[in-house]
Formats: structure tokens, sequence, C-alpha cells
């Protein structure tokens, strides 16, 4: 078998047929900043956050395939800057207020901005309104954190078989919707133990009555940075779990 | 004639914990006392800025046309202009209620909000005119630096002002950049 690779900033990583240059660099141990990727779904490259210059040309890194001849250029200050944009678009265009949310040292947005050294919005801030669902009785769905990510649609669909959650609306419009016929998650096919309920990097689906159970200074990016933390979950070949 | 930098702060829509929290740098005031005075601040009682000062340290974010008015007098006496804490930089949890009309705030709080007395909205004519919405500072004012943090600690300031009197460009490393 011939031996393919890459070259990421230099370095040279060996990749398989099917490797996307997220799927290499991570096994390289090689962090790729991300918010919508997580190699137990199908990449969706919604976020942007993974653009890299592959070539001379932007490419999303989970969902490009890696090919013999890449150079890749992923830890740049040019692409450190356009991931610290798009992070503080991210943050203006929900409701993010970090000091009162549970999910606040365990949220990988609030981690990438820590990462990409965001240090405010720099944007005029939306403050949308968004309809905040606490009719499940185990579940909670605060969609002014919702990134529109996909993952909880992506695990509804394919790791719960369920398909309780899909993305609505088009622009400024855009929202998470239940599937059900009230639209209300108490009348969805939604468990407490579903993947689906677990996955959300950000606190807009959270378990309740599990809220602040680490205290500050134990919390997961309080331990590790997102680069350490994401790569030691992701390398993992099976069975990674979420925050 | 001294040659300290001049130092100011003051507060808007805030809980006054940026203060609290500066004022946790401790003993390590009198070094930093060596090297610069307070001009304005709750911390002298001064009132109001000198004609200039060099550095201006503001927390909390524009929930009244009074913090309109105090932001833009401090921007005005402030060489360089230091949003600090969540508030000053995205309207933190004041900024909450921004979703909410302000009519139906302030009715869930002086009329209708559990355990109110003798319901009535303050309209005393001293009271500042509340804005619809909450701001960030910097959608009024030119700022010059953020320190973020809910409140950025004592750490935060400590950096942030030596890197400032040694002349030095401020930057925050890694471990002291928290959102909470």
């Amino acid at each position: 078998m011939s031996i393919h690779t890459i070259s990421i900033d230099g370095q040279t990583v060996p990749f398989e047929d099917g490797d996307t240059v997220m799927s290499a660099a991570t096994r390289a141990g090689i962090y790729i900043p991300h918010l919508c990727h997580n190699p137990e779904f199908t990449p969706h490259g919604s976020c942007k956050l993974c653009t890299v210059k592959v070539n001379g040309r932007n490419c999303t890194a989970c969902t490009f395939p890696a090919d013999e001849d890449q150079t890749v250029l992923n830890n740049t200050p040019e692409l450190t800057e356009l991931r610290r944009t798009i992070t503080q678009m991210l943050f203006v265009e929900g409701n993010h207020f970090c000091p009162s949310c549970e999910k606040s040292g365990n949220c990988q947005l609030q981690a990438v901005g820590y990462h990409l050294n965001m240090l405010d919005g720099h944007f005029p801030h939306f403050y949308p309104s968004r309809e905040v669902d606490a009719s499940h009785p185990d579940i909670l769905l605060d969609r002014d954190r919702c990134i529109y990510c996909e993952l909880c649609v992506r695990a509804s669909r394919e790791a719960d078989g369920k398909n309780v959650f899909a993305i609505a609306g088009r622009g400024v419009l855009n929202h998470l919707v239940v599937n059900s016929a009230s639209g209300l998650l108490k009348d969805s096919d939604l468990q407490a133990s579903d993947k689906a309920a677990d996955v959300c990097p950000v606190g807009a689906i959270l378990v309740k009555r599990h809220g602040f159970e680490a205290p500050i200074g134990a919390r997961i990016y309080d331990r590790q940075t997102l680069a350490e933390a994401s790569l030691a979950r992701e390398m993992r070949p099976e069975g990674a779990e979420n925050e | 004639m001294s040659n300290k930098i001049k130092v100011a702060t003051t507060s808007l829509a805030g809980c006054f914990g940026c203060h609290m929290s500066f004022l946790d740098i401790d003993e390590r005031i009198l070094d930093l006392a060596e090297v610069a005075e307070f001009d304005r601040s709750p911390i002298t009682d001064i009132k109001h800025c000198s004609d200039k000062v060099d550095i201006g340290l503001i927390e909390g974010g524009l929930c009244n046309a009074e913090n309109v008015h105090t932001l833009r007098e401090f921007r005005e006496h402030c060489k360089i202009l230091v949003a600090v804490g969540a508030c000053a930089i995205n309207g933190g949890i004041p900024a909450m209620r921004n979703h909410i009309p302000l009519e139906e705030c302030l009715e869930e709080a002086y009329l209708h909000g559990v355990g109110v007395e003798n319901p009535r909205i303050p309209d005393d004519p001293e009271l500042p005119l509340l804005l619809n919405k909450v701001h960030p500072i910097h959608e009024v004012v030119k700022v010059d630096y953020v320190l973020p943090g809910c409140p950025p600690s004592a750490d935060v300031f400590w950096k942030f002002l030596t890197d400032l009197a040694s002349g030095r460009e401020p930057s925050l490393p890694y471990e002291l950049v928290h959102y909470d």
C-alpha cells in the first residue's frame, strides 16, 4: 500500500482514502478550529471556522478531501484573523451572555474565542428575539445560544434515528425547529439519554438539573485548551463523548 | 508636577464587580501608586475627570440617558479608553432585557412582580430616562482597549496597567482571557 501525504503548515501528514483534510490533521494531532464538525457525524461545513488554505484556495477542512500534492496552511495570522471575525459574528448574531450561561467553561464557542484571543464582539450586537422552549421535563432549549451547527439535527437523525430537530428559515429568520405537532420539545420524541440532547457545543440544548456541576476552575476549558480537549476527544476512534 | 500616569475609573449600567475585582490586586496597588495616580474614581470619590487623564477604565453598559452622558464626558477626558468587563463590551447581564419591550420590563418589576406593594412605575423627573435597549459602549464612543470577563480578574487589570505603564503594547496571555 502506498503512503499518501499532504503538507500542513510544512509538516508531512499521512492520509488514507476517504480522509478529509480535517480527519488527516486530527489523526496527526494537528488542531484545526471548528464548531460544526464532529467526526461522529456527516460533515456539514457550515460554521467555516475550519477554513484552511489548500494550494492557495480557502476550503473548509471538514469537508475538503485530502489528496496528493496538497499544501495546506492552517495556523497562520491571516486565517486566525478570519476565524476570529467569524467567531465575533457568531457571538453578535445570537444572545451569548457567558456569565449567565450554565455551559460557561464547557462551551466550545467560548473556548474557540479564547483560542483565537477574541476579546470582544467588535460588531454591533443584533440582540435578536428568540424563543426559549422549557416545556420538556428533562431538556431545555434556549435558542438564544444556537449557532446553527446542526449537530443536534445530525445526531438525532444519524445516532438516535428520530429526526427531532431541523433548521428552518433563512438569514436572520433562521431558527431551530422541533419536529412535533405543537412545535414544542415536550411533544417530541427527544429523551435526555439521546445523543442529540448531549451533542450541543454551546448552551442551546441542555439536560436539566445538571447545571454548574463543576465549579469554576474545574470545568473542561479551565483545565484544558480547546485544542487539547478537542484532539483528545476526536483522536479516539470510537465512542468519543461530548461535554 | 507629577509625571505619574493618571488613571480614572467609572461605572455605567453594571454591578461594580469590575471595580471590586480591580481592588483584588491587593497590595500590588502600592506598586501601582508608584507609577500611577487615581483621578476620577469611586476610590477617590472625585466626581469629574481632570482636564486630561491618561487611562480611563469604564465598566457597565448603557441603559439610560445618564449613562450615555457620563460615557461621552468620560471619553472626552481620557486619552485611552478601556471597556472593562462583559457589560461594557456586550451589554452583559443588563442586556438580557433587550428582547423584552421596556414597558413589559417596568410593569413586571413595579406593577405585577411577586411581592410588589403599592404598585407604581417610578416617574420622578430626576430619574434618568431608560433606553429601549441596553448597549455596549463601543456603539457610542471609540474604545481603545477591552478587558473581557465578568469581572476581569485582578491579574488582568495588573497585566494591562503594568504593560501600559512600562510603555509596552498591552496584551493578555491565553490564561487571562475569560468571558465569565
